[in-house]
């Protein structure tokens, strides 16, 4: 990393892992339970935060100086809005199926409590570059977990990944489904993206166990 | 005696280990341990922990014993129906017969010992883990897990159903008598959210019905309910007394209302489940059953209505089909999620008869709903709890605050004081 010195640096790998912000913060957690069923979705989803969260950050940190602090949520809002209204309209142009998948969510991402947390946290206070970083940093950590929970729902909820079969067809019995393997349709239901969530937890503390919060 | 000294012997030398919990578990499953607590105020008293669960276990048997006659049963009956022979149960004459138990032994012997297998090796493994005394928790609750599924439950989803029942149920909040729901509860459900196409319909519930489903030699075998849900009750050839006494299709161990009846005398005398939460919830599944049965007779309820079947339903048979006299004799009175006191346990049990019986005629999917309705229970019995330890202590606080102080009738502070808690 010698693009980066080491601070920025850690501004993209600090949300990676120990201070993610949906298993360590426990922010975003609804859109993140919504559309996870599908891998694709995920990664979908979490490039759309991607870009929202780093031009956004970008945005603000850039009208930082000139924002009247009283007024600053609803400046956040609009550009916030006005991001997500430009991926929504590459979605329904571009990928009009998918853009039906995830509904409502691509809309809601106005609402994710993480790019209005790192507007108000980091972007107001600091540079464009290293907000930059920061929000990529963020997205990133966000969709990481997003892509290994839709992982796992869609390999065990509907035995396929991306769309393809990898266990095998289950209507005509083969791979996996031949030996009397069935899909959990538990997993396709958002509880058990909570309790998925909850495991990705439990592991990360388990390995670092200076996360564990002493009560 | 030899082999018990042994046994103290090879703890003294296993002391400390890290495979010491699981060795103890076996010890102490053998023999009372030889050491007991010498300090501090404790109650002496022989129920421990693994008792109350065996007493439990010993109300269970016989419910497993008619389980695996009737799981035997029912296979050949719906064979004879299939080829148009209707069967009458008559107890000596076709139901207690080695077909019937062999047939059913091979089919609810390996849930038991699955149910077992795989729960009593994640106990052990969480403990050795945590490095605490295996806990005697799982015992009811596999015994529980093979009685409340239906006989054809693929031994592969029971495995992963009681992994995760025994983990995400139990082991995360800290295991044995920290759970907040009733673990082979959140067993059925999983299997039940997870698998339902195994778990409800008409084919589930007898051996090889699903099997056999499509062929020539089709078998049907629809519970009682699922019946009335689809508004089929004139086909149904079930008597009144073929319900009570459980000759009829439904989970292994739920359909005998007779023996859970006594298995639930056995546990009120033997004071190891609450008699306040089973009186309960029965009237609260009897007084949902008269609204329903009041509606109908009201005309409010048609014929042409989809819960006409259901509401139609005299109001005490409600106790006698599915699984609501199982639960409520079984798992309503499990004393780590149920309501801790006396009078939040007549509004716990009141509440799970009448939820029971509410979803099960409205459920549009699955004419049954005593497991979702204990759940949901379970959930809200610490509030419950909360709330009547709340009302009794404002009660207390104003009696303290109207008190009349009347003058004590000797000198002593002692006399005054109980002078003043009129």
């Amino acid at each position: 990393m010698a693009l980066l010195s080491k601070k920025d640096a850690n501004l993209i790998l600090d949300p990676l892992s120990d201070n993610n912000p949906i298993t360590i913060q426990v922010l975003g957690i609804c859109s993140a339970l919504a559309i996870t069923a599908e891998l694709k979705a995920s990664i979908v989803m979490s490039v759309s935060v991607l870009f929202v969260m780093g031009m956004g950050n970008v945005v603000i940190s850039l009208m930082r100086n000139i924002i009247p602090s009283k007024i600053r949520i609803i400046v956040q809002l609009v550009v916030v809005a006005t991001l997500v209204i430009i991926v929504d309209q590459v979605l329904k142009a571009f990928a009009y199926e998918l853009s039906k998948t995830l509904s409502v969510f691509v809309g809601l991402i106005i609402t994710n409590c993480i790019i209005m947390g790192r507007f108000e946290a980091f972007a107001l206070a600091n540079g464009t570059w290293r907000s930059f970083l920061d929000g990529i940093g963020n997205a990133a950590g966000y969709g990481i977990i997003l892509v290994i929970i839709g992982f796992f729902r869609e390999l065990l909820g509907s035995g396929t990944l991306l769309g393809y079969k990898v266990l095998g067809d289950p209507i005509a019995k083969t791979g996996l489904y031949a030996i009397g393997y069935e899909n959990n349709g538990f997993m396709l239901l958002s509880p058990m993206a909570l309790i998925v969530v909850g495991l990705i937890i439990w592991v990360q503390r388990s390995r670092n166990k200076d996360l564990i919060e002493e009560n | 005696m030899s082999l018990k000294n042994n046994l103290h012997q090879l703890k003294e030398k296993y002391r400390g280990k890290k495979m010491a919990p699981a060795f103890n578990a076996l010890h102490t499953f053998l023999y009372s341990p030889n050491e007991t607590t010498h300090s501090g105020s404790h109650i002496r008293a022989v129920d421990d922990l693994k008792r109350t669960m065996n007493t439990v276990i010993m109300a269970l048997v016989p419910v497993l014993i008619f389980g695996i006659f009737n799981a035997g049963y029912q296979h050949y009956a719906a064979v004879d129906a299939a080829n148009g022979v209707i069967r009458q149960a008559s107890l000596f004459g076709n139901f207690l017969t080695w077909d019937n138990f062999l047939m059913g032994a091979w089919t609810v012997l390996p849930l038991v010992i699955v149910s077992y297998g795989v729960g009593l090796a994640i106990e052990f493994l969480f403990a050795v883990m945590k490095g605490h005394e295996v806990e005697e928790g799982y015992l009811v609750t596999g015994m529980l897990v093979p009685l409340i599924i239906p006989v054809d439950t693929p031994l592969w989803m029971l495995a992963v159903a009681v992994a995760f029942g025994v983990v995400i149920g139990k082991e995360v909040f800290g295991g044995t008598g920290m759970n907040i729901l009733n673990p082979a509860l959140t067993i059925r459900a999983f299997l039940f959210f997870a698998y339902p196409t195994w778990m409800s319909g008409d084919k589930v519930w007898v051996h090889q019905a699903v099997d056999l489903a499509g062929g020539p030699d089709a078998i049907s075998g629809e519970t009682v309910l699922g019946f009335l849900a689809q508004g089929r009750a004139t086909e149904m050839s079930y008597s009144v007394a073929d319900m009570f006494y459980g000759f009829i299709p439904g989970s292994i161990g739920e359909t005998s209302t007779l023996l859970i009846l006594l298995g639930g005398l056995f546990l009120i005398f033997s004071k190891i489940a609450s008699w306040r939460i089973m009186v309960s919830a029965v009237a609260g599944s009897l007084v949902m059953g008269l609204i329903f049965n009041g509606a109908v007779s009201a005309g409010w309820i048609t014929e042409t209505s989809t819960f006409y079947g259901l509401m139609s339903f005299e109001y005490w048979k409600h106790l006698l089909v599915g699984g609501l006299a199982f639960g409520i004799v079984y798992m309503a009175t499990d004393p780590v999620t149920g309501a801790q006191t006396n009078r939040g346990k007549w509004i716990y049990g009141f509440l799970i008869g009448l939820i029971s019986v509410l979803i099960r005629v409205f459920n549009p999917a699955y004419p049954e709903g005593v497991f979702l309705a204990i759940l949901l229970m379970n959930v809200f019995a610490p509030t419950i709890d909360h709330y009547v330890v709340k009302g009794n202590i404002n009660r207390r606080l104003k009696r303290a605050k109207n008190a009349v102080v009347l003058p004590g009738e000797g000198e002593g502070k002692a006399d005054k004081l109980k002078a003043e808690t009129v």
